[in-house]
């Protein structure tokens, strides 16, 4: 005999219950600490700030050990205790042309002032499993070059800019106040301020696939990775009461410079377009397939047929976000018998028309 | 960071729903119409109720005694999380009985019993627009509303006609309100629908993930559309709980054996338990109720 279900909240909490237990694993294999994560699975903690727009390496590894590796899960905790902060104000622009080089490549010039800079990278490693790294393999040191404290090292863009080979970056409007979709509801058209921020907070799959769809055609853009440099830069702030500006410390970014098709026009003679991505963190990947899309999505702008979904602003800024994807994709798992009732009656009355309707038809 | 005691009355912070409320505002000034609102990250994931909640958070005081249902029950998991975040966020009183409630909060359903003045109902919405499946452009959908054009959703329900012989729409069946804004009651089943035409309640709606807020202030004229030749009809059970015996209310088909047996029951817990705990003179004795 059925009574009505009951026990909801005792069930909620043996779930939780079992699920500490599982995030702990086997009792008898040292618990991984926060430190650890955050100092040996870097690129992860970037990820985690970057996606959950959110820069502080402590409280990233502490997510990601809570949500038991699962990035999405570790950025939605991040989400959410962000939107308790307050907003004590914004930062003025970051200079990234001012960043401490741990990383600069151009694939559009074979040396250039400032140089190539590898830096920490996987590329030109080849992809063998390394059994070494079970246990503790001793760690090679790595060379060190002096560098001159005065050494330049300029933005590519900037190198194309004094050829007028590229077009200028749009200087920024003194009393026009950037968007903030955090604090304002996105409305179509969005500005380039309001989708670099979406992209900058988006879903990095779901940016690679867009940025590897116009690649393959979808939209295509004839990109050239100008530049990809990545390095600590500075934070600066100007507190009302002070009036001038005080340092607020250093965050790591990653920062990519697309230089795409040239196109003229009757009043402006061919040049190259820029395609802009920017990340928290070492996220190298992220920041290449945001330059892509950004580029994608200057389509409008640039006087270009929109065909493709990267170059939709409507389609790619309303699913980049994974915290907002995964919610209404996993709301799925909520129950749903209200309404399937109501679809099951209407499923067993079209049967029963279906079937009255065919005999009728039989008999005829 | 977990103990409630950091965070501020009802979780959000008072800027924020300051925010919310002057969206709340706009939307009982203009039934039906779907104001923006800079929708904030939740605790709990988009999709989970995370508009209701955060239009509950905003409107809450702390003598208010809260209501949670999730498919008409007190009990589904959903609705225990969310009712637990605000016992803990917000230290008020809950209930599960619909009279008691100052604030329901609510997810596919409106309660049986009739809701009175000064009540407020908050619904959580997946999405707000009834024009979505039609045109999937929030661009071109605001563009419809301001037009008042709304010849896609006449044609979309002459051609279930058409092909059906009747509207092939079981919930979240699209409302005109006060003969203006076409709109979405959430997916309550179609059932419910006459329960919001001149409610004495406060009627919000809160669509979280997609920053969508609307209302239907008390007394407001809401109607379901169709045609005159084929008017709205209210779904019909030919049968009553096999519980409480209640009849002309929504139901539940629980599934008893792997034999195609089932049972129907009240989906509104609350309404089933008070009628089993006082039985009416007008209800039928529960065991003739049942087989």
């Amino acid at each position: 005999m059925y009574v009505a279900v009951k026990g909801g909240e005792a069930a909620i909490a043996a779930a939780h219950a079992l699920l500490d237990k599982e995030r702990r694993g086997e009792p008898a294999i040292p618990e991984l600490t926060t430190d650890q994560i955050r100092e040996q699975l870097a690129l992860a903690v970037d990820r985690v700030m970057c996606e959950g727009s959110l820069y502080d390496r402590d409280l990233a590894a502490l997510a990601i050990k809570q949500a038991r590796g699962d990035l999405i899960e570790a950025i939605f905790l991040v989400r959410a205790y962000r939107s308790t902060l307050p907003r004590f104000g914004y930062a003025t622009p970051i200079d990234t042309g001012s960043m401490t080089i741990r990383r600069r490549i151009s694939a559009t010039f074979k040396d250039l002032p400032g140089g190539q800079v590898l830096g920490p990278t996987f590329d030109y490693t080849h992809r063998l499993l390394d059994d070494r790294r079970h246990g503790a393999a001793p760690v090679v040191q790595p060379l060190r070059k002096a560098v001159e404290d005065d050494a330049a090292v300029p933005h590519v863009s900037d190198l194309l800019g004094e050829q007028g080979l590229i077009e200028p970056n749009p200087r920024a409007v003194n009393d026009e106040a950037v968007g903030d979709l955090t604090r304002d509801p996105l409305s179509f058209p969005a500005d380039r301020d309001l989708r670099l921020q979406s992209l900058s907070r988006g879903d990095e799959g779901l940016l690679l696939a867009l940025g590897y769809s116009t690649q393959r055609g979808y939209g295509r853009t004839h990109p050239f990775a100008g530049e990809i440099r990545m390095g600590p830069v500075e934070v600066h702030f100007v507190p009302e009461e002070l009036g001038f500006e005080v340092s607020l410390g250093t965050i790591l970014v990653t920062e990519c410079e697309m230089v795409n098709q040239f196109k003229g026009s009757a009043e402006s003679p061919p040049q190259f377009t820029r395609g802009y991505g920017l990340t928290f963190g070492h996220c190298e990947r992220k920041a290449m397939s945001m330059a892509l899309v950004d580029r994608a999505l200057r389509a409008r702008e640039l006087g270009e047929e929109v065909v493709a979904p990267a170059q939709d602003e409507e389609f790619v800024l309303s699913h980049t976000d994974n915290v907002q994807a995964t919610g209404f994709v996993e709301h799925l798992k909520l129950p749903h018998y209200v309404d399937f009732q109501a679809e099951l009656q209407l499923v067993r009355q079209m049967r029963c028309e279906w079937e009255a309707a065919n005999r009728k038809e039989a008999a005829e | 960071m977990s103990d409630a005691a950091h965070y501020n009355f009802a979780y959000l912070d008072e800027q924020t729903k300051r925010m919310i409320r002057r969206a709340l505002l706009k939307a009982v000034a203009i039934p039906g119409y779907q104001v923006p609102f800079a929708s904030r990250e939740m605790p709990m994931p988009y999709g989970w109720g995370t508009g209701g909640v955060q239009v509950t958070a905003s409107v809450l005081g702390p003598d208010d005694i809260l209501k949670v249902i999730d498919q008409g029950a007190d009990d589904t998991t959903n609705a225990v999380s969310i009712r637990k975040f605000f016992e803990r966020t917000a230290g008020i009183a809950t209930t599960t009985h619909t009279r008691d409630a100052t604030v329901i909060q609510t997810r596919h359903r409106i309660p049986e019993a009739p809701l009175k003045e000064g009540q407020i109902l908050v619904y959580q919405v997946p999405i707000p627009e009834p024009l979505r499946f039609l045109e999937p452009r929030e661009t071109e959908t605001r563009r419809q509303h301001a037009l008042e054009d709304y010849g896609l959703m006449h044609v979309k329900l002459y051609e279930d006609i058409a092909r059906h012989g009747h509207i092939a729409t079981t919930y979240a069946y699209p409302v005109k309100v006060d003969d203006r804004y076409i709109m979405d009651p959430s997916p309550t089943p179609k059932f419910d629908n006459p329960k919001m035409d001149m409610c004495p309640a406060l009627q919000l709606f809160g669509a979280g993930r997609e920053k969508r807020i609307y209302a239907l202030p008390p007394y407001t004229k809401v109607v379901s559309l169709d045609f005159e030749d084929h008017p709205f009809e209210r779904t019909k059970f030919d049968r009553g709980c096999e519980l409480c015996g209640a009849e002309g209310i929504y139901l539940d088909e629980v599934v008893t054996d792997d034999r195609g047996g089932c049972m129907y029951v009240c989906s509104d817990t609350d309404y089933c338990e008070g009628r089993r705990a006082a039985p009416h003179a007008a209800a039928p004795p529960i065991r003739e109720a049942r087989r």
